[in-house]
């Protein structure tokens, strides 16, 4: 899989999470929570999203890349799934408006270095890691296409 | 010093009505010392976006579990647990959560395992408090540190492992999973992760009933009558009966065991907390296949 190093937006996501104590990340997670952009109004028929099925509560999806090749990044998920939406939140803010290379160079392992695991779990991470690879494989074939 | 028992009619026809408590109750009770409210949800972050107010949180994964071994914290581990929570011996704990009280069903299982004397459901769980309009915040309260004793976690009464399980074939079984992971055609919930079991299927002789079938639309549990339908009806239990319940990794069956025990009195329930994670992984256990016990 790609491999490479964390955009500067990303690097600084990390660097917010990683220099809080633990409960404070937390917070901070729930903070991206409450910041997801809502669904443009285009977006409003659900088969136009992909569902990611990984996450523990429903996830939707939608990523266009525009003719100057830059990624643009929609999500949608209810607010009974906190952890889910900051997930979301947080590709939006460290992906979103990036040109699809930058996006693809993304590391995929860039998920557990956030320091939530042990706050977080494991498991519930392997969500954000799912839209990750979902968001590049849709750059990958919408470039192609 | 324990709180008074909520008196709401539908209760008293569960074989131990003390075990819950209404949103009516609970709103009275808030402030009553003694009371200790805690919520414990699926989601790790819900609790954060607003809770009942007074409540502390208890997190299934990060606080109840031991982080290395597949098991629950010891009796010290529990101990220092309910402590930090502010949580005393003598506390009414009041558990709540998302889901139909799913999460909080398991909580209260663990609590189980070390005797805690007084811990009740609220009926309906976090859906209901909403549903009604009833107040919700983000102020993490300040809870004072109590003392909690260290006691020994006991695993003989309410919970089962997998040799006991073999010898348990051919008695009561339930399986709560949903229709697809007991007949083997899915290997994980509908919607999850996948978690890994090799072989899908169900425990030969094990009965089919999801655990949400305990459930009413509001998140409640159903009365005695359609509970006795379900499970004594449908899924043909005796008084009297030797049970076993799994899932998946023994949260929703927690769900069912309380139902079991608490409200429908059977005298024996055990969880198996392995469950489908541990039995379809294991080296030649048996395994049945298909929508039949």
């Amino acid at each position: 899989m790609t491999t490479g190093t964390l955009n500067p937006r990303l690097a600084e996501i990390v660097e917010d999470f990683t220099s809080l104590p633990g409960q404070e990340r937390l917070q901070l997670l729930l903070e991206f929570s409450d910041d997801l952009p809502a669904l443009p109004e285009r977006y409003a028929d659900r088969d136009l999203l992909e569902q990611v099925p990984e996450c523990q509560s429903p996830l939707f999806l939608a990523v266009e890349v525009d003719d100057s090749g830059v990624v643009h990044l929609f999500f949608d998920a209810p607010p009974e799934a906190p952890t889910t939406r900051g997930f979301a939140s947080i590709l939006q803010a460290g992906l979103d408006g990036l040109g699809a290379d930058e996006v693809l160079a993304t590391p995929d392992e860039f998920t557990g270095q956030l320091g939530l695991n042990d706050l977080v779990s494991p498991l519930r991470l392997r969500g954000m890691a799912a839209m990750l690879s979902r968001i590049k494989r849709q750059v990958r074939n919408q470039r192609a296409a | 010093m324990a709180l008074p028992y909520d008196s709401a009619a539908k209760f008293q026809d569960y074989a131990h009505p003390e075990v819950l408590v209404s949103t009516e109750w609970l709103a009275e009770h808030l402030d009553d010392p003694g009371l200790v409210v805690a919520e414990s949800d699926e989601d790790v972050l819900l609790y954060e976006t607003g809770h009942i107010p007074g409540a502390v949180k208890l997190d299934w994964h990060t606080e109840l579990n031991d982080p290395d071994t597949r098991d629950y914290v010891d009796g010290q581990g529990f101990a220092r647990l309910m402590a930090k929570k502010g949580i005393s011996r003598d506390t009414t704990l009041v558990l709540y959560g998302d889901r139909n009280n799913w999460w909080a069903a398991y909580a209260l299982w663990v609590t189980t395992l070390f005797g805690h004397p007084d811990v009740r459901l609220l009926d309906g769980g976090r859906a209901k408090w909403i549903a009604e309009d009833r107040p919700l915040t983000r102020d993490v309260p300040e809870r004072i540190p109590a003392d909690y004793p260290v006691i020994d976690r006991d695993d003989t009464q309410v919970r089962a492992f997998r040799l006991q399980v073999e010898q348990h074939l051919g008695q009561p079984m339930i399986d709560v999973r949903s229709p697809g992971e007991y007949s083997g055609q899915l290997l994980h919930m509908p919607d999850y992760p996948q978690e890994g079991a090799v072989r899908g299927g169900h425990i030969p002789g094990a009965r089919s009933v999801p655990w949400a079938r305990a459930a009413a639309e509001d998140g409640t549990f159903r009365e005695r009558k359609e509970l006795e339908g379900i499970y004594a009806g449908e899924a043909g239990l005796q008084p009297g009966d030797d049970i076993v319940v799994y899932c998946r990794i023994g949260e929703r069956s927690s769900h069912t065991w309380f139902v079991l025990q608490h409200l429908l009195g059977y005298p024996h329930v055990r969880n198996y907390d392995g469950s489908w994670t541990e039995w379809g992984n294991s080296v030649r256990v048996p395994i049945k296949r298909g929508e039949t016990p």
